[in-house]
C-alpha cells in the first residue's frame, strides 16, 4: 500500500533494475509486502463493487438489475476474491514487511520464493474474474455459479466458470504454500541472537501457526478441487452416487480446509491486537504465554471440527454431538484471548489514534461473531441458522469486523513506519467512525432476516424480508464509500505527510521501532541482541 | 402482506416492541417505495412454533441468546468502564503487570474460564444433547411417512402408503418478479399443489434429490434438511395447529434456488384422508387415460401444462433456453429427429431418451419416474410441434408405457 518511499539513495546504483521491471524482479521483503497490499487493496475494491451489485439487487423485492445465473456468480466469486485476494495477501503483506523487522532480520528467508508466491496471484485473480468478461463475448456462461464452496453435484453441473475457478484456487494455494513456507524458514531460522521462541512477537506467533495451517489444510481443498475436476471432464464419479460416489464427502473435504481457512485469515489480525493494544495503554502486552498457547490450541481445534459447517446434511447422533462439543471447545482459548487483550487495556494509560480506535472496534464486534458462534455450534438450535442470512451476519462478523477491521488497525499502525509519514488521524477516525456504523446498520438486519426464515444467496425475496434488506443495502452503500476515505488516506500518506521518527508512537516496543522510518533497503544489516 | 399467523405477530411486535416501533418510524415502508406493502414487517425472532422441535429450537434459542447477551454486556462493561478510567488524558499512570501474580490474583483470572466451561458443556451442552436426540428421533411412534423429492427446481412429495404423488411449483406469475404488476400477498411462498399433512400425526419424512443438494426447510417446523441426491435423509415433523405454513428451499441449487418454495397445509385428520381419497380417484382417472388413444390436440394442450410447469424454467417459455446451460428446444437437433427406430424402441441421445432418462452431468434429469406417461407423451408431442419445430408426429401414452 506504500510505494518506492522504501528505496532509499544509499543503496549502491547498478544492482537493482528501475520502473516495472524492478517490481517483476524485487527480492526485497518490503517491495514485496507493498506489491501484496497494493494487490490486496485493489481487490477488496473489486470484491466489494460485487457484493454492492448484489446488495442493490437485494435492495427491494422482484429481480431488478440482474438474472439469478449472474447473481449467483457475483456472490461466489465475491467470496473467493476477498478471502483469497484481498485477505490473505493482506495478511502475508504484513508478515513480509514485518516478521524481518520484528525478528532482527535482513530479509526473508527465501527471497526469490518470495518474489514467485507474489507474482503467481495476479493471474489466479485474473482467471477467477475472467470468465465474467468472456460472457460478455458470448463465451461461457459466466464465472462460478456455485457459491465459494464450490458443492458438487452442483459444481459438477456448472458451465467452464468452475475450471476457471478450480486453476485460480490451485494457484492461489500454491502461492500460499510458498508464503508459508518462507515465513515458517524465516521465523526458526533468521531471529536475532537472543530471541528465544518464547521471546518471539505475537505477530510472528500468530502467522507461524497460521502458516502450519495453510501447509495442513491447502493441499486437502486442492485434492477436492482435482477430484472435482476429474469428475467434471475424465468420468470419475467421487461425488456422483450413481457411480458409487458421495457428494457429501465433497463438504468434508471442503470443510477440513474451509473451517481452518476462518482461522488461518484470523490468527495473523490476533498476533497484531496484542501489539496495538500495548502500544496505545502504554503497558506490557498482558499473558504473553497465555496466547501463545491459544493460537495452538485454536489451530489444533480447527482441524477437529470442521463438519459442524454441514449439520442440515443429516449425521448420526453421535457425530453431532462430537462437533458441536469440539467446536464449542474452541471458545475457551479465544476466551483467553478476550481476556488476555482487555487486560492488557486494564490499568493503562490509554489514548486513542486511529489503530486504536479499529481494534477496540475490532474486540467489540467479533465478539459478536464469537458469541454467535457459540450458540451456531449448538445443534439443536443450528438447524434454524443454517443456510439462513443469520449464518452470512454471523461470518461477516468474524471476517469483516475480524479480519478486515484488524487489516485497517494493521495498516493505520505501521503506515507511519512504512512510509516514514504520519496518515491524517482526522481522515483515519472519520473512517473508523463510518466504518463501524455503516458496517452495524448492513450485518445487524441480516440476523433478524435469518431468525424470520430468509435463505441466504436468494436473488429475490418474499415481502415479509423487505424491511430489514432495504436497511441492509442502505449500509452497504455507505460501508463501500467510506472505504474510499481510506484508500485516500493511504495515498497521501505514501506522497507525504508529517515526517515521524522511528519510534512513531510514544508506547510502541519491540526492534521494529529501534529502526528508522521508513526502515533501511537491508532493515537489519547487522543483527541485535535481544536480552 | 402477510398471511393470517404473520399478521397477528407484527400486530403484537407493533404494540410490545420498541425497537421495531422505533424502526417503523425510520424506515416506513412508503420511503422504500414498496408496491403494495402495508404494514413494515420487523420480526426480531423466529415465527412462531407449531411443531414439538421448532417450539424446542425457540426455547433453546432465546436461553442462548440471553446468555451471550449476558455475557456481552459484562465483558464490554468491564472495558468501556477501562476505557473511560484507564485513559492517558486523565492522567492515570501505567501500571506495569503482564500476568496474574499471586493466588487471588489468578482465582480471578481463571473464575471467568470456569463459568464460560460450565456454560458450554452444562448450561447449553446437557439441553442441547437432549434436543438433538429428540430431533433424530424420526422412527419412533412415526404415524406416517412422506417421501420428499428435491429438483431442479421444485418439490415432488409421495405418500408411500397411499401411492400418491406429485410435483410442486412456484405459482407466482412471472410478471410479478419482473416487476410488471403488483406482488401478491405470498410473493414467492406459494405453489401451485401444497403438501397436505394431518395435525396431531408423527410424520416421518424422507429426503432425497434427483440432481443436485437441496435443503427442505419450514421455518415454524423448527425443521431444516438437506436432501441428497443418491441417499435418503431423514427428519420428523408432528404438527399441533392448522394452518398453511411456508417455507423455501435453503440450499444454493443454482438458477432457480430462490424460486422453490415449500407450502404445507395442515388439517385435520378426516379432511386429510378425504384429501388421500381424492388425489387417488384422480391418479386413477389419470392412469386410466394412458390406456386410450388420445388426439394430438388433447396431446398438445396437455404438453403445454406440463411444459410450462415443469420444462419452463429452464428451456423457457418460447423454447429459446439459455444457452450453453439450457439449450434451446427450437430447431433442436436432439428434437428434429426421428422419434424412435424401426422397431419402435428408443434411440439412445434421441428426444425420447432425453426426456424420459435424462443427460448426466447436466441439469436434465430423467423425467420417467416423475411424470406419467400421459404427460411424458404430452410433453414430447407438445415440444415436436411448438417453437417452430414442425415434425407433425406423435406419441402416445401407451407407447411410453411399453417403453419403460
Amino acid at each position: 500500500m506504500s510505494t518506492a518511499t522504501t528505496h532509499t539513495a544509499e543503496h549502491p546504483a547498478g544492482e537493482y533494475h528501475g520502473g516495472l521491471l524492478r517490481w517483476l524482479t524485487t527480492t526485497n521483503h518490503k517491495d514485496i509486502g507493498t506489491m501484496y497490499l497494493t494487490f490486496s487493496l485493489i481487490m477488496f475494491f473489486v470484491g466489494g463493487l460485487m457484493i454492492l451489485a448484489v446488495r442493490a439487487e437485494l435492495f427491494q423485492p422482484g429481480l431488478q438489475l440482474m438474472k439469478p445465473e449472474f447473481f449467483n456468480q457475483l456472490i461466489g466469486v465475491h467470496a473467493l476474491v476477498m478471502i483469497f485476494a484481498a485477505l490473505m495477501p493482506a495478511a502475508t503483506g504484513f508478515a513480509n514487511w514485518m516478521l524481518p523487522l520484528m525478528i532482527g532480520a535482513p530479509d526473508m528467508a527465501l527471497p526469490r520464493l518470495n518474489n514467485w508466491g507474489f507474482w503467481l496471484l495476479p493471474p489466479a485473480a485474473i482467471l477467477l474474474t475472467l470468465p465474467f468478461t468472456l460472457a460478455l463475448f458470448g463465451i461461457g456462461d459466466g464465472a462460478l455459479a456455485t457459491g465459494w464452496t464450490f458443492y458438487a453435484p452442483l459444481s459438477v453441473q456448472g458451465g467452464m466458470g468452475v475450471d476457471f475457478a478450480i486453476l485460480a484456487v490451485h494457484i492461489l494455494g500454491i502461492s500460499s504454500i510458498m508464503g508459508s513456507i518462507n515465513i515458517i524458514v524465516t521465523i526458526f531460522n533468521m531471529r536475532a541472537p537472543g530471541m528465544t521462541m518464547m521471546k518471539l512477537p505475537l505477530f510472528a506467533w500468530g502467522w507461524l501457526i497460521t502458516a502450519f495451517l495453510l501447509i495442513a489444510t491447502l493441499p486437502v481443498l486442492a485434492g477436492a478441487v482435482t477430484m472435482l475436476l476429474t469428475d467434471r471432464h475424465f468420468g470419475t464419479h467421487f461425488f456422483d452416487a450413481a457411480g458409487g460416489g458421495d457428494p457429501i464427502l465433497f463438504q468434508h473435504l471442503f470443510w477440513f480446509f474451509g473451517h481452518p481457512e476462518v482461522y488461518i485469515l484470523l490468527l495473523p489480525v490476533w498476533g497484531l491486537m496484542p501489539h496495538v493494544l500495548s502500544t496505545f495503554s502504554r503497558k506490557p502486552t498482558y499473558g504473553y504465554k497465555a496466547q501463545v498457547y491459544s493460537f495452538i490450541a485454536i489451530g489444533l481445534l480447527s482441524v477437529v471440527v470442521w463438519a459442524h459447517h454441514f449439520f442440515t446434511a443429516g449425521m448420526p447422533v453421535p457425530a453431532l454431538v462430537y462437533f458441536m462439543f469440539s467446536t464449542m471447545a474452541i471458545s475457551l482459548p479465544l476466551a483467553v484471548l478476550f481476556f488476555c487483550w482487555i487486560a492488557t487495556m486494564w490499568k493503562g494509560a490509554m489514548t486513542f489514534e486511529t489503530p486504536m480506535l479499529f481494534a477496540v472496534g475490532f474486540i467489540v464486534l467479533f465478539g459478536i461473531a464469537g458469541l454467535t458462534g457459540l450458540i451456531l455450534a449448538d445443534v439443536a438450535a443450528d438447524a434454524q441458522y443454517h443456510h439462513s442470512y443469520f449464518v452470512v451476519a454471523h461470518f461477516h462478523y468474524a471476517l469483516f469486523a475480524g479480519g478486515i477491521m484488524g487489516v485497517m488497525t494493521g495498516v493505520y499502525y505501521w503506515l507511519p513506519k512504512w512510509t516514514g509519514h504520519m496518515y491524517s488521524e482526522k481522515l483515519g477516525k472519520l473512517h473508523f467512525w463510518l466504518t463501524v456504523v455503516s458496517f452495524n446498520l448492513t450485518f445487524l438486519p441480516q440476523f433478524f432476516l435469518g431468525l424470520a426464515g430468509m435463505p441466504r444467496r436468494i436473488p429475490d425475496y418474499a415481502l415479509q424480508f423487505a424491511e430489514f434488506n432495504a436497511i441492509s443495502t442502505v449500509g452497504a452503500f455507505v460501508l463501500g464509500i467510506s472505504q474510499l476515505l481510506f484508500a485516500w488516506n493511504i495515498w497521501c500518506c505514501v506522497r507525504g505527510g508529517p515526517k515521524v521518527d522511528g519510534q512513531v508512537w510514544e508506547g510502541a516496543e519491540g526492534l521494529e521501532w529501534e529502526l528508522s522510518s521508513p526502515p533501511p533497503h537491508h532493515s537489519w544489516e547487522i543483527q541485535p541482541v535481544v536480552k | 402482506m402477510a398471511s393470517c399467523t404473520l399478521e397477528t405477530q407484527t400486530a403484537q411486535s407493533a404494540e410490545v416492541n420498541p425497537v421495531a416501533w422505533l424502526l417503523r418510524s425510520l424506515f416506513p415502508p412508503s420511503a422504500l417505495l414498496l408496491p403494495g406493502a402495508a404494514s413494515a414487517a420487523y420480526n426480531f425472532n423466529f415465527p412462531e412454533p407449531v411443531t414439538p422441535i421448532a417450539r424446542e429450537t425457540l426455547h433453546i434459542h432465546n436461553e442462548f441468546m440471553l446468555i451471550i447477551t449476558v455475557l456481552f454486556v459484562v465483558v464490554f462493561a468491564i472495558m468501556i468502564y477501562s476505557m473511560i478510567k484507564h485513559r492517558k488524558s486523565s492522567g492515570h499512570a501505567p501500571a506495569k503487570f503482564t500476568g496474574p501474580t499471586g493466588a487471588l490474583q489468578w482465582f480471578w483470572a481463571l473464575i471467568p474460564f470456569a463459568i464460560l466451561l460450565f456454560i458450554d458443556f452444562v448450561l447449553m451442552g446437557i439441553p442441547a444433547v437432549q434436543a438433538i436426540i429428540n430431533m433424530e428421533d424420526t422412527q419412533t411412534k412415526a404415524d406416517m411417512v412422506l417421501k420428499v423429492t428435491g429438483m431442479q427446481w421444485k418439490w415432488q412429495y409421495e405418500y408411500p402408503e397411499s401411492g400418491v404423488k406429485f410435483i410442486s411449483t412456484l405459482a407466482t406469475p412471472r410478471d410479478q418478479i419482473s416487476n410488471a404488476e403488483a406482488k401478491g400477498e405470498h410473493y414467492l411462498l406459494e405453489v401451485d399443489k401444497p403438501v397436505v399433512l394431518p395435525v396431531g400425526k408423527k410424520v416421518r419424512v424422507l429426503l432425497t434429490s434427483t440432481d443436485v443438494i437441496h435443503t427442505w426447510w419450514v421455518p415454524q417446523f423448527g425443521v431444516k434438511r438437506d436432501a441428497i441426491p443418491g441417499f435418503l435423509r431423514e427428519t420428523w415433523v408432528l404438527i399441533e395447529k392448522p394452518g398453511i405454513y411456508r417455507g423455501q428451499c435453503a440450499e444454493l441449487c443454482g438458477k432457480d434456488h430462490g424460486f422453490m418454495p415449500v407450502v404445507v397445509h395442515a388439517v385435520p385428520e378426516p379432511e386429510y384422508l378425504a384429501w388421500v381419497e381424492a388425489q387417488k380417484a384422480e391418479a386413477k382417472a389419470a392412469a386410466g387415460g394412458a390406456d386410450r388413444t388420445w388426439s394430438k390436440d388433447e396431446l398438445l394442450a396437455e404438453g403445454k401444462a406440463v411444459y410450462e410447469k415443469v420444462c419452463a424454467a429452464c428451456h423457457q417459455p418460447d423454447g429459446k433456453g439459455l444457452p450453453p446451460a439450457f439449450p434451446a428446444l427450437a430447431g433442436s437437433k436432439v428434437i428434429n429427429a426421428p422419434l424412435l427406430d424401426m422397431n419402435g424402441k428408443i434411440v439412445k441421445d434421441s428426444h425420447v431418451d432425453r426426456v424420459m432418462h435424462g443427460k448426466a452431468g447436466t441439469a436434465m434429469q430423467a423425467f420417467s419416474a416423475s411424470l406419467s406417461d400421459v404427460e411424458l407423451a404430452a410433453v414430447i408431442t407438445y415440444e415436436r410441434n411448438s417453437f417452430g419445430n414442425q415434425m407433425g408426429d406423435m406419441i402416445q401414452p401407451a407407447q411410453i408405457k411399453s417403453l419403460r
